[in-house]
């Protein structure tokens, strides 16, 4: 059982693991765009297409 | 009474999520706190409750500013604010490895277009320009020739004011490699080979470097634990040269990925962080 999500960029249908946490990154499994899950809460799961890289993003 | 750990981040990405099962395999309630959607009320820190964090937020300047409020209101962050602020700023790195007699590249600042010219003169061709701030190699540049400089100099005066502090340091000649060593406390965990890509100098990772396992000299071991000394220590990712001279350090990382690391080494090095962090939570 994983928690239904929808691409805002293809609009498909995919699940996420369970276990899923606010700040992960996913793939959508038919257009491949990485996305942020940024909510959680009772309405599901929120997603939004990620940043690839901010200019203070490092180690 | 069961510790509480405090994860901060802003992306969960592998790393977050194994600290995150390493504790909880260990008997620790975990708490992952996104900085993203949290306020942190400055005047009286209500709302941190853990005996110890995990600093790992991506951007430098959420991840510094939150480690400073909870350190302000009692709590221990690891990485503590100054280990953070050196490591974050390659010219307070450089600083910091002087002052422990640490080898490190020669390095020249300078700030105005002119003075950049004039300092990779002084140093010699080919020489790299740095950000100060900055990972993932992003805009370090390779200055071969005149020419070259002047256009990457030049184009830094388009972008953000921090860019016109110009760090240059000298290139030293080394195999198409370097070596990252993973620091926790007063051991070292691991070590391994970065290797750059092809038609690619850097060997960041993120810039798709590839890896491989590198033993861990007793030279190897005392360089990278007086680096990170050097640095405030804590948990760490020491990046050094194997230049012709012997080995030198030219950056040491407070929020190291390890998630390849791990793949290559086969050693816990979240397990190794969340015992590190409970100990510290005890002293």
């Amino acid at each position: 059982m994983g928690k239904a999500v929808e691409c805002p960029e293809c609009l498909a249908q995919f699940e996420v693991p369970d276990d899923v946490v606010v700040g992960e990154v996913v793939e959508c499994p038919d257009c491949g765009v990485e996305l942020e899950v940024y909510e959680i809460g009772d309405e599901g799961v929120k997603v939004r297409v990620a940043v690839v890289e901010e200019e203070d993003w490092g180690e | 009474m069961t510790l509480r750990l405090g994860i901060l981040y802003d992306r969960a990405k592998w790393e977050e999520k194994a600290l995150k099962r390493e504790a909880e395999r260990r008997g620790v309630e975990v708490r992952m706190l996104n900085v993203l959607n949290t306020v942190m009320d400055v005047s009286d820190g209500s709302g941190f409750t853990e005996d110890v964090y995990v600093q790992r937020s991506l951007s430098f300047f959420k991840g510094l500013y939150s480690t400073a409020v909870l350190e302000h209101h009692g709590k221990r962050v690891i990485n503590s604010y100054k280990t953070s602020v050196t490591c974050g700023n390659k010219l307070l790195t450089t600083l910091a490895l002087m002052e422990s007699e640490v080898p490190t590249p020669r390095t020249l600042v300078a700030f105005s277009e002119e003075s950049a010219l004039r300092a990779v003169e002084e140093l010699g061709y080919p020489a790299i320009l740095k950000p100060i701030h900055g990972s993932w190699g992003r805009l370090v540049a390779f200055l071969k020739d005149p020419s070259s400089a002047k256009a990457v100099i030049e184009s830094r005066m388009f972008l953000h004011p921090i860019h016109r502090v110009f760090y240059i340091q000298e290139y030293v000649e080394r195999p198409p490699r370097d070596i990252r060593s993973f620091v926790v406390g007063d051991r070292v965990v691991a070590a391994i080979y970065r290797i750059a890509p092809e038609r690619e100098w850097r060997t960041n990772v993120m810039r798709g470097g590839s890896i491989e396992v590198c033993p861990i000299t007793e030279e190897l071991r005392e360089l990278s634990l007086k680096a990170a000394e050097a640095v405030g220590g804590g948990v760490l990712g020491v990046d050094i040269m194997e230049g012709n001279d012997g080995l030198t350090v030219h950056e040491v990382n407070h929020v190291p990925g390890f998630a390849h690391t791990v793949m290559a080494t086969k050693v816990n090095i979240p397990g190794l962080i969340v015992e590190y962090a409970v100990e510290s939570a005890k002293r």
